[in-house]
């Protein structure tokens, strides 16, 4: 197993850049998300990875080797597409055990090699059928089976949950993570899910517009996002942006806009931005239907069972708030949320500052 | 009711494209008296005379030989240069694609007429005039444009997923297709292939200015020549024609099951 560092990579289709400056390292063993929106150009590093396309620029290391002139043949990884792409000829025995054939592996290695990666991943009674004989768990399990057979040094996903069906993702995203703690590999996944990104992933890398916005734990990107993309891609429901401006009053220093006034006296890094547009970002969990500085009127309540979405409207500001379950209001009433200052971010032009 | 309907149409077409190859698989099971009886007689006494006199005085298996040879070399050679080609155009990154295949499609357009000249002083040049790549060459190269394009939209068809996979299993360009998108196309080489053997198998006009000797002429131009100036043996002619027939009906039926059967069914989820 070795790890994988990438080293200002480019990439452009025709006239379009997809991909700018990234640069990220992922350390063996380690399971690493690449996440964004649809369009951001997460799969197209992966590809890069893998070979089956060429930067423009900057260099891809797999291990100690610079891979960048190499065949997807001898980079050694593996990739588990999002359909799979099981060969639909091959049965599943002959689908696991494809590259090791390609590699001309003696036939009794093969033999053992996928009987016991079928038996891992409980497959064995299925290696004599045909990929559409499967649901689509089963091939699934034996599209992550053809890739753990090679032994690869680097496992590439490219959102592979993405075609399962909602119970079925959760049950497989937590194989996948029992999964590669068995293993130990060093893994990237791509994903546009952030649910699965923040379970599965101990190092995000989240993408918007082909460059990269943050790197780091789920709870960095959770706790600390860096800007106002991370912090309204990461968390659902989104987090709530309040623009205003830094004012001082009577020694004290405020952030003042139309829907409601907050002491920040106890962000010193905000002294710097008196006088200056600022957004306030506030998660919904972290605000809390009670005594506060914030009043707005009620729109709807969403009463999920466990928790409760409120959705209100303050100075003409959507405002979303996700508590836990027994708020009585009704949609029409005005109501006052205090907030935890946890979960208060402040951003200037784009940027978090506090 | 509109169902009876239906069946009534249905019945009606296919009775009168199938009339001709009917009347003539008739004709060719009657006896030499039968032929030319008025009123015609419908039911055939079945006798083989017409086959074998066919085949004695006529020397029709010679033409058949001729015939297999010309249309089989012409399908190998149509679907192993399409299969290339067909890749190409379907997968690889490259300029002026859409001009290729319009082009390709343009050729395909020019009346026969058009170019027989020139094909003929061609083959003269090079001396292949009454050999069998004297024809072959032709017919490749009028067959062609089919054959790519059918075969480049069966290969647009496959999921590029499949061919990332293969590659990331270890395979290069080549082994690629053939381990991988050879056998999930097959349907649509052999829809290709089959439609090329039986235009190169029916080919007249060609094969009557290249062949001018017997000894190289196909099916269709030796039928043609049966008639003598003083006789027409219709009954020779309609036998020659049911044995240059039967086998495109028979090919047909044999691969319409391998056709029709959608291969690929399952690679991508269901």
């Amino acid at each position: 197993m070795t790890g994988l560092r990438i080293n200002d990579l480019k990439k452009s289709f025709d006239s379009t850049t997809v991909l700018d400056n990234i640069s990220f390292a992922v350390s063996e063993g380690e399971f690493c998300i690449l996440l964004g929106p649809s369009g951001c150009g997460k799969t197209t590093i992966l590809r890069l990875i893998a070979g089956l396309e060429q930067q423009d620029k900057g260099e891809i290391y797999i291990g100690e080797q610079e891979v960048s002139t190499l065949t997807p043949k001898e980079r050694n990884i593996a990739m588990v597409f999002q359909s799979y792409a099981l060969y639909p000829h091959l049965n599943v025995y002959e689908n696991m055990s494809f590259s090791l054939r390609i590699k001309k592996t003696p036939g009794h290695e093969i033999d053992a090699v996928v009987k016991k990666t079928a038996d891992l991943l409980d497959i064995a009674d299925l290696l004599r059928r045909k990929p559409k004989e499967l649901s689509g768990g089963q091939r699934q399990r034996v599209a992550i089976g053809r890739a753990i057979v090679r032994n690869p040094s680097l496992f590439l996903f490219d959102e592979p949950l993405s075609n399962l069906d909602a119970k079925l993702r959760t049950a497989t995203r937590v194989e996948l993570a029992k999964l590669h703690r068995k293993l130990g590999s060093t893994i990237v996944y791509v994903t546009h899910d952030q649910t699965e990104a923040m379970t599965l992933g101990q190092k995000i890398i989240l993408l918007n517009n082909g460059i990269i916005q943050q790197i780091g734990t789920p709870d960095d990107l959770y706790g600390r996002p860096a800007n106002v993309f991370v912090a309204g891609f990461i968390g659902s429901p989104q987090m709530n942006f309040i623009e205003g401006s830094v004012v001082v009053k009577d020694e004290k220093q405020f952030f003042r806009s139309p829907a409601c006034t907050i002491d920040i006296s106890n962000r010193p890094a905000l002294k710097d931005y008196i006088g200056k547009n600022i957004i306030m970002g506030i998660r919904p969990e972290f605000l809390t239907p009670d005594e506060g500085p914030l009043t707005a009127r009620i729109e709807l309540v969403e009463h999920l069972g466990s928790e409760t979405i409120i959705y209100a409207r303050a100075a003409g500001i959507g405002i979303t708030a996700r508590i836990l379950s027994g708020f009585q209001g009704r949609e029409g009433q005005d109501i006052t949320f205090s907030f935890d200052n946890k979960g208060i971010h402040f951003f200037h032009n784009g940027i978090r500052i506090a | 009711m509109r169902k009876i309907f239906f069946y009534v149409i249905v019945v009606i077409i296919v009775f009168l494209s199938l009339l001709p190859f009917l009347w003539f698989v008739d004709t060719s099971l009657k006896s030499t008296v039968e032929v030319t009886s008025i009123p015609p007689v419908l039911v055939p006494s079945g006798s083989l005379h017409f086959y074998q006199s066919g085949i004695e005085q006529y020397e029709l298996l010679h033409y058949v030989k001729n015939s297999i040879i010309v249309a089989g070399m012409t399908t190998l050679v149509t679907i192993i240069i399409s299969i290339f080609a067909g890749y190409a155009l379907a997968r690889l990154r490259m300029r002026f694609k859409g001009l290729m295949l319009g082009g390709l499609l343009i050729v395909s357009m020019f009346p026969q007429i058009s170019i027989a000249g020139p094909v003929w002083r061609i083959l003269d040049a090079f001396g292949w005039l009454n050999s069998y790549q004297g024809l072959i060459l032709p017919y490749v190269t009028l067959t062609l444009p089919l054959g790519v394009w059918i075969v480049a939209s069966f290969f647009k068809e496959l999921p590029r997923e499949l061919e990332d996979a293969a590659r990331i299993d270890g395979c290069g360009h080549l082994q690629t297709l053939f381990k991988i998108i050879f056998p999930l196309a097959a349907p649509g080489i052999f829809t290709a292939a089959i439609l090329v053997f039986i235009y190169a198998w029916n080919e007249f006009f060609f094969a009557l200015l290249i062949m001018t000797q017997k000894q190289f002429q196909t099916l269709p131009v030796g039928i043609a020549l049966f008639q003598g100036q003083y006789t027409l043996p219709w009954g020779e002619i309609a036998a020659a024609s049911t044995i240059a027939t039967v086998p495109l009906v028979l090919l047909v039926f044999l691969f319409q099951k391998r056709i029709v059967r959608g291969l690929s069914a399952g690679a991508i989820k269901g």
